[in-house]
């Protein structure tokens, strides 16, 4: 898996609430095995020459940082709406809270979801607006913090464990296969006691 | 203190925890769809990784599946023919295109007896919770997960919180599992049960057939809950020993004994535990753009975006999309489109409930409606017990061949085929329209056979 430990770049407010994973990348575009992620990003909310989606306007085009609102990543499960984020060169996404699903394939793709306290997110959200794409943020995981131009520092907690995967960029099957006395012992068992479990579709 | 279903299902399947409190848990029946199958088999041999239990893997062809025969070659067939190769390469079970075991993932794993009450069950789709229904648990997930399951057998998973909902009253005609869960998400909100283990229980659970528990389970999903189960019980028991690839002989006998178990004890404590009275509900319509804008069938769209509980903004844009007024009456509004299907209502007992409105009676000029089989066991029998001639001879448009299940946004973009330019309306009480429609049909109304078009034209 990629390592995450900071990024530096534009912070892009789509302060909106449940952007859903088909928003995020249209089915119509995955019909292929080998789609053009970065056309199918929020295929149906760009293109209009008259109000320009955030992604698109220069300051933004090369944003690592996304900033939304609630539950983002909602509705169907899949990763195709992370990979898409990803082509466009997203790193970091700041919610106000994520899909667990959708959170989830984040990690597995060395992306940090971040969620601010919500003491500090008004505060976050409105610098964010301020500063316009105009100077850099910061998101640095060994710190658990995010710098903002004018100085100002907004921290946030994350899990132990996704931390460490992120900042040494760990391998999940292999993590998991440290278990692996443990995972045969229970098939052992299971066989024993319950081997209905154990044997597919055998009458 | 005693133990919920839940509990019991995963200290059953706990291998360990980690330092932050994640669970291991172990994986027992692993779906991997048409859409995930070509790129995740592929990864996991660029990553020079085995699959653990290629056994426990059941390979589905759903999601690009087309429903009608004449729609085969756009697009869909690329990823049918790359799921194949990929998985027998792998070795692993296949449910092909024309097999007879073919269908909608979450309606064939339960009705196969593939998977089973107090298993664990992962796919990558929002809408595994549904083989809760049989009292197993489902999870969802991405892609990256489900390769890192493929090869281990085991997945990392915070236990969530538990809730309970008491579903007391009965039923009357008319009212089915649908529309409780629909008074349901509109009377709690889509995100009432976010992330939580939802155990659906009470008098009236007690009287839903299996495959409406499915259903229940099925769009739990849209009331947040990442999981919801419903204790299997005789009426579970029955359904499964129908089915061909449940245990039988002396390990079904064991299974059947250790399956008793699979409730919540008397005295299990739940974080959110409510008791709901259904003994009046009534049809629900959601007369809206998601599925917390409801009504029932008598009721009316809602007056003022307070009443309806909705921003000003998304008020408006669904009052706009579905082209209605406040305050207008339910009843009689105009509808254009009928669509039965889907992994939350294809089984035989959503298509008899229709068959026996639609005896003897003809569908409206102007509606194009559509029934398609969730699995070709579940259009077998239907046409078996001459329910396929009755949805025909009505004038629906039927698919017996697939199941599908996806794609429904760019259905959602195309014109009706009434050629008027507004969008389609979803009042509907039969199906999740539209948000599962089958998937070709959505880019070109199909050309049927001359046999079956002719049944198609509607006489009034």
């Amino acid at each position: 898996m990629e390592k995450f430990t900071s990024v530096s770049g534009a912070a892009a407010p789509l302060l909106i609430d449940n952007v859903n994973t088909d928003q995020i990348a249209p089915v119509q575009f995955m019909r292929s095995l080998e789609p053009d992620y970065e056309t199918a990003l929020f295929a149906r909310w760009r293109g209009d020459p008259d109000a320009p989606f955030v992604l698109d306007r220069p300051c933004f085009r090369r944003a690592p940082i996304l900033v939304t609102g609630g539950n983002f990543g909602c509705g169907s499960a899949r990763e195709v709406a992370v990979w898409a984020l990803a082509a466009h060169g997203i790193r970091c996404i700041v919610a106000k809270s994520f899909a667990e699903v959708y959170r989830e394939s984040l990690l597995k793709n060395g992306m940090l979801p971040v969620v601010l306290e919500p003491a500090l997110r008004a505060d976050f959200e409105a610098c964010v607006v301020a500063v316009d794409g105009q100077a850099p943020f910061t998101v640095d995981l060994e710190a658990c913090r995010i710098d903002a131009p004018d100085g100002v520092t907004f921290e946030f907690a994350m899990d132990a464990g996704e931390r460490m995967a992120l900042l040494e960029g760990l391998d999940d099957v292999a993590m998991t296969l440290r278990h692996r006395s443990l995972i045969e012992a229970w098939e052992r068992q299971t066989l024993h006691d319950r081997p209905w479990l154990q044997q597919v579709g055998e009458a | 203190m005693g133990a919920t279903l839940f509990d019991k299902i995963w200290s059953r399947h706990r291998l360990t925890e980690d330092e932050s409190g994640k669970t291991l848990l172990y994986i027992d029946r692993l779906v991997v769809d048409d859409v995930r199958a070509p790129q995740v088999l592929k990864n996991l041999e660029r990553r020079v990784l085995a699959i653990r239990r290629p056994d426990l893997a059941v390979v589905v062809q759903d999601h690009s599946v087309p429903s009608f025969r004449t729609h085969t070659s756009l697009g869909g067939s690329q990823f049918v023919d790359a799921t194949r190769v990929a998985a027998r390469r792998h070795g692993l079970r296949l449910l092909d295109v024309g097999d007879e075991e073919q269908g909608i993932s979450h309606v064939v794993m339960p009705e196969l007896g593939l998977v089973l009450p107090g298993s664990t069950y992962l796919c990558v789709d929002s809408h595994s919770p549904t083989v809760g229904g049989v009292g197993a648990l489902g999870l969802a997930c991405g892609s990256s997960e489900l390769e890192h399951v493929l090869a281990t057998q085991a997945m990392w998973v915070r236990k969530p919180r538990q809730m309970r909902f008491r579903l007391e009253g009965r039923r009357d005609d008319g009212v089915y599992a649908k529309d409780v869960i629909l008074h349901l998400i509109g009377r709690l909100g889509l995100e009432m049960a976010r992330g939580v283990a939802l155990e659906f229980t009470g008098e009236l659970i007690a009287s839903l057939p299996v495959e409406a528990r499915l259903t229940l389970c099925n769009m739990a999903v849209e009331l947040g809950a990442r999981r919801a189960v419903v204790a299997p019980d005789e009426a579970t028991f029955a359904w499964l020993a129908a089915s061909p690839h449940a245990p039988r002989a002396d390990v079904g006998r064991r299974a059947r004994q250790d399956w008793e178990d699979l409730r919540s004890d008397q005295d299990a404590t739940f974080d959110v535990d409510l008791v709901i009275d259904c003994s009046e509900l009534a049809p629900q319509i959601t007369w809206g753009t998601t599925q917390a804008q409801v009504a029932s069938v008598a009721g009316h769209v809602p007056d003022t975006a307070a009443r309806a509980g909705l921003d000003e903004a998304v008020w408006q844009r669904a009052l706009g999309y579905m082209d209605l007024s406040p305050g207008r009456r339910l009843a009689g509004t105009r509808i254009d489109r009928v669509f039965i299907g889907s992994c939350t209502n294809a089984r035989l007992a959503d298509l008899e409930s229709a068959a026996r409105v639609l005896v003897g009676r003809k569908v409206a000029d102007g509606v194009r409606a559509v029934v398609v089989p969730g699995s070709r066991a579940v259009a077998r029998k239907a046409e078996h017990l001459g329910l396929r001639a009755i949805f025909t001879d009505a004038g629906f448009l039927g698919a017996s061949r697939a199941a599908p299940c996806a794609r429904a946004a760019a259905a959602r973009r195309s014109p009706p085929a009434s050629a008027s330019s507004r969008p389609p309306t979803a009042i509907s009480k039969a199906g999740r329209a539209p948000a599962c429609v089958p998937i070709w049909r959505a880019r070109r109304p199909p050309r049927l056979p001359r046999s079956r078009a002719r049944s198609a034209i509607r006489v009034r």
